[in-house]
């Protein structure tokens, strides 16, 4: 492998400082498991490698009791969220979505940070979070700054950070009452493979258990960038949901797909796929929402 | 650049001066001679290379030396006794089957191991999912998933349930 320097700083502004002083030549590196395949398959040569593993601060993944707001700092790995109770049974779209990211050799190094900076199609930990109406926290040179999830990402592998900014949090917002989600990764196996089509669901009903008051459709690899079905979602909003509504909200988020053909499906396939699975997700939220 | 390391691995600790741009897998076999875990895709993606820091199996060849300063490693070289013993686990591969070519047999117990660390008694579907990243392109997989069965404490009837430490050392 290419050879490197590899710097540990202990804080945010000691990593911004150390990368602002070697600009171009340096790298943040996080869980590694894709800066290290792109510095051996040479498509990086970082002369510095800047790990943000030891800053401890980025490590924390606590659900403010006050605010009812969700914090997962950058660096918490998809093991710390596949095993968390609190995940499990308050969010469960994201640990569907965590439990069948890569491997357990991979989610114990991979931190959601990473998977979102990377900012591929297929991110299958950006799909629950847009869903979820996630925003991210940054930090840089021009001090902290915030934004929604959905607006994070510009084109496959581009996001909207600047040089030396650093990804520190992702902060869900509370939970109405009664909200049910579920994403499911569809592909020719689940592990080590980046899904055909990646879905998730959140459903919020009235106290009549029936009525919704919110919806949220998030579709990954059906854009070039993670996307909302937002017209299937409106479509949802105020209606008594059953298994006719799952299904028109399905088609309608098909319409909105922006799927295309490539190596592991086609366009139409995947097009049909939204349409099925949107309705399948949908339904599911309504099972865990009665099992509450 | 070069750097001090200070670690645990199989049990003995060791300082030592490191490179910054060495992998874990490097260290492990171009350095310390541990041959035992092997290099697959060396890029995460067949578990050929696991080996198992602090309580976590990690693909080795994506895990920088730089990293395992103050860390506790195990590799399959720290499974047997001493005297040639073989762990629970390797015996239980030999008996079942669980070996053809023996590639990817380290990264596979070394999962397993990983898996009974934390959960004595799996089911098979956990067993499945924490194996996924390990890739076997001879046996199946089938008799891999029994060979750890059979050392649980729900394994088939009729096999021996072996009782051992998960802290036992050479």
């Amino acid at each position: 492998m290419k050879k490197f320097t590899y710097l540990i700083p202990k804080s945010t502004d000691e990593a911004i400082s150390m990368h602002e002083s070697h600009g171009k030549r340096a790298k943040y590196i996080a869980g590694g498991t894709d800066v290290i395949v792109k510095i051996k398959e040479g498509k990086l040569s970082p002369d510095y490698l800047i790990s943000l593993k030891h800053i401890t601060s980025l490590n924390q993944l606590a659900l403010n009791k006050e605010t009812g707001k969700l914090h997962i700092g950058a660096l918490v790995t998809h093991g710390m969220l596949e095993e968390s109770s609190l995940i499990r049974t308050q969010y469960p779209i994201l640990h569907d979505a965590v439990t069948n990211i890569g491997s357990v050799q991979i989610r114990n190094v991979a931190t959601i940070g990473g998977n979102l900076v990377n900012a591929v199609p297929s991110a299958d930990g950006a799909i629950p979070l847009i869903a979820l109406d996630a925003k991210v926290e940054f930090y840089g040179p021009k001090g902290e700054q915030s934004e929604d999830l959905i607006r994070f990402f510009l084109g496959p592998g581009q996001n909207i950070l600047e040089r030396s900014e650093i990804l520190t949090e992702i902060t869900v917002p509370p939970l109405l009452p009664n909200t049910g989600s579920a994403y499911i990764k569809f592909g020719r196996r689940a592990a080590m493979e980046l899904p055909l089509l990646g879905v998730g669901v959140l459903l919020s009903l009235d106290e009549d258990l029936k009525h919704c008051v919110k919806a949220r459709i998030g579709l990954g690899v059906a854009a070039p960038t993670p996307m909302r079905a937002m017209e299937a979602e409106q479509f949802l909003t105020g209606k008594a949901i059953d298994e006719d509504m799952a299904s028109e909200a399905g088609r309608i988020a098909a319409k909105e797909s922006r799927v295309r053909d490539s190596i592991r499906g086609v366009a139409w396939y995947r097009r049909e796929m939204v349409s099925v699975l949107v309705k399948r997700m949908g339904l599911m939220c309504l099972e865990r929402i009665r099992d509450l | 650049m070069e750097r001090d390391v200070k670690f645990l691995l199989n049990g003995n600790e060791i300082k030592m001066k490191i490179k910054d741009h060495w992998t874990l897998l490097y260290l492990l076999r171009e350095e310390l001679d541990l041959m035992g875990t092997k290099e697959g895709c060396g890029s995460g993606e067949c578990g050929a290379c696991t080996v198992i820091v602090n309580k976590d199996a990690v693909n080795s060849c994506l895990y920088l030396a730089a990293e395992i300063d103050g860390k506790e490693i195990q590799t399959i070289e720290g499974l047997a006794s001493s005297d040639g013993t073989l762990h629970p686990l390797q015996k239980s591969f030999v008996e079942n089957g669980g070996i053809q070519c023996g590639f990817c047999s380290p990264g596979m117990i070394m999962s397993a191991k990983a898996l009974l660390n934390e959960n004595q008694n799996p089911t098979t579907e956990e067993i499945k999912h924490a194996l996924a990243g390990n890739i076997c392109r001879c046996t199946g997989y089938i008799q891999i998933i029994d060979s750890v069965r059979a050392v649980t404490s729900t394994g088939n009837e009729g096999i021996e349930v072996v009782a051992w430490k998960t802290e036992e050392k050479p």
